[in-house]
């Protein structure tokens, strides 16, 4: 089978989301990887050297600039005479963009799959994550988004892939970006980091917030997350949020501080490899997943827990 | 503008739901269901935009079994103006939904169809950018703010890396995410009005949709089940775990 990955990239950088989504990829067969975006050179050059890829497609256009899905999709669409499948992140760029690949092929989607059982057969999460689905396609292509971390990511170098530039039919006319409002944060990125040191809305504001969590998360080296009730309650802004609706984990060491664990919160983090939780109520929830736990006020278990590391 | 709101009939998001011991599905009997939350949140934003003088009349939509209809009562009561229940028992996936979404977009003509970014169900997140494609019309999925302004909406969408605004021409096709609004609740005399508001049924046959399944579910199963873990007595204990882990 030969496969076409999306590449999730900034115009400048990759992000870690394209190379699982390449590990996924090389489990159905051979792998090409498209970039899509306006002077995206450096990013189609980073792609070519990833473990696995036999080929980049690079579409340079500034219709492609900020990975517009009425631009994009017919984009992909026209080049998957030649593919056999069309994988992408489950990033918020993969969500949108796929689902129209494949209303364009008239194919269905296999969203979020969490394993490649066979040629055609996936396993998938449902119901948040208290289900898992294994479902084979009858359709004559795919079209999947991938869990970013049930694979693997491959390795950023070892590939040596030609370029090969492609055109699409360019700006459909149809939307515009107006502008973007990142978050800053010099931390690492929530997704691809190992230690996640989360909290909820027991932080009472976001300066608590800030004070509790920050030190013990500069002593981990962590990301910081949030559950759905703190991002609601504005203590931090929403792309902190872990859950069904926010982000999906799964570091090494995942700090649930001040969460009560509900199933929404879990869905997104349950895979963690090591779970911790540190709440008041011993009745909470959290404590059912938690492979350590402690029944404390967090405003004094965090700040001796961050002077004794 | 007329906007159209597809909604759908799930396990209520409080109910932890149980795997069928034969491994078929999740077993759905005597289950609550409820109005999936991310379309609450869709009929509410209509409502919000009607209030304001952007759109004219709010149409709901079903697809789904007989029961659905108690779904659309609850769209009613919060203030659609009527509904259409596409009525099968058969499990339809979204590609089919979004063939039958866009037959009833033909018919009614919507400026708008603002509909939730994902079902808590199936957890495809699909449906809206399907239906989009199938229309040739832009999308803004993920929306946290949604803006009419002459023949244009703009969006703003929640994105990994924090917000992104895009504008849109109608007619186009908006997925709302969580922050978007808090949806009102009914009040007891708007669900009694709601019993009279119009409510038409429809077959996907009449609309020419065929909804057999394009994907097979093998086996529904639990998932892999954490090992009990331990409760520790003081930070110290805690401490000296997070150094075995090596992190520290």
């Amino acid at each position: 089978m030969s496969i076409l990955v999306w590449a999730e990239h900034d115009n400048a950088s990759l992000k870690d989301a394209t190379l699982s989504a390449v590990t996924a990829a090389g489990k159905l067969g051979d792998v090409t990887v498209l970039v899509a975006g306006k002077d995206c050179g450096a990013v189609a050059d980073a792609a070519a050297q990833i473990a696995g890829v036999a080929k980049v497609l690079k579409a340079d256009d500034a219709a492609y600039e900020h990975a517009l899905a009425e631009n994009v999709a017919p984009l992909v669409a026209g080049l998957m005479d030649a593919f056999d499948a069309f994988v992408a992140p489950a990033t918020t760029t993969g969500k949108n963009i796929a689902p129209r690949v494949a209303a364009l092929l008239d194919v269905m989607q296999v969203s979020d799959i969490l394993s490649v059982e066979g040629p055609k057969t996936f396993t998938r999460p449902i119901y948040a994550g208290n289900a898992i689905a294994t479902v084979e396609s009858s359709d004559a292509k795919l079209v999947i988004t991938v869990r970013g971390t049930a694979f693997e990511r491959a390795a950023t170098s070892g590939g040596s892939a030609g370029v090969e530039e492609v055109a699409g039919p360019g700006d459909a006319g149809l939307s515009s970006f107006a502008g973007a409002e990142t978050a800053k944060s010099d931390r690492p990125e929530l997704t691809s980091a190992k230690v996640i040191v989360s909290g909820g809305r027991a932080l009472k504001d976001g300066e608590t917030f800030q004070a509790v969590l920050t030190p013990l998360a500069d002593k981990l080296n962590a990301a910081i997350g949030a559950s759905r009730a703190a991002v609601d309650a504005g203590y931090v802004p929403n792309d902190y949020q872990v859950g069904q609706t926010g982000k999906i984990v799964a570091p090494e060491l995942y700090i649930a501080i001040g969460i009560s664990g509900a199933i929404q919160h879990l869905a997104g983090m349950k895979d963690s490899k090591t779970i911790i939780a540190i709440n008041k109520d011993e009745d909470a929830p959290i404590f059912s997943v938690a492979d350590y736990g402690l029944v404390a006020d967090l405003f004094q278990a965090v700040p001796e827990l961050t002077e004794k590391l | 503008m007329k906007i159209l709101v597809p909604v759908k009939r799930v396990i209520d998001y409080n109910v932890k739901p149980r795997v069928k011991a034969d491994g078929t599905g999740v077993d759905l009997a005597n289950v609550k269901m409820s109005m999936n939350p991310f379309d609450e949140i869709a009929v509410e934003e209509a409502i919000r935009l009607k209030e304001k003088g952007a759109a004219t009349e709010i149409v709901v939509v079903s697809i789904g079994p007989a029961k659905a209809q108690e779904t659309l009562r609850t769209a009613l009561a919060m203030g659609a103006d009527r509904a259409i229940l596409v009525q099968t028992d058969d499990e339809v996936e979204p590609l089919a939904i979004a063939k039958i979404l866009k037959a009833i977009a033909e018919e009614e003509q919507p400026g708008l169809v603002v509909m939730g970014k994902q079902a808590i169900d199936d957890d495809s997140n699909q449906t809206g950018q399907m239906l989009a494609a199938l229309m040739g019309r832009p999308q803004g999925t993920f929306a946290s703010k949604v803006e009419v302004s002459g023949d244009t909406v703009s969006v703003t969408r929640e994105v990994d890396g924090g917000l992104e605004t895009v504008n849109l021409k109608l007619p186009a096709i908006v997925t709302t995410d969580l922050r978007l609004n808090e949806p009102r609740y009914a009040s007891l005399p708007n669900i009694m009005k709601a019993k009279s508001k119009p409510l038409a049924t429809k077959s996907p046959a009449d609309l020419g949709v065929d909804t057999a399944p394009r994907l097979k579910t093998l086996k529904v199963s639990e998932p892999p089940v954490r090992k009990a873990g331990i409760k520790v007595g003081s930070v110290d204990e805690l401490v000296a775990k997070i150094k075995e882990l090596g992190v520290a």
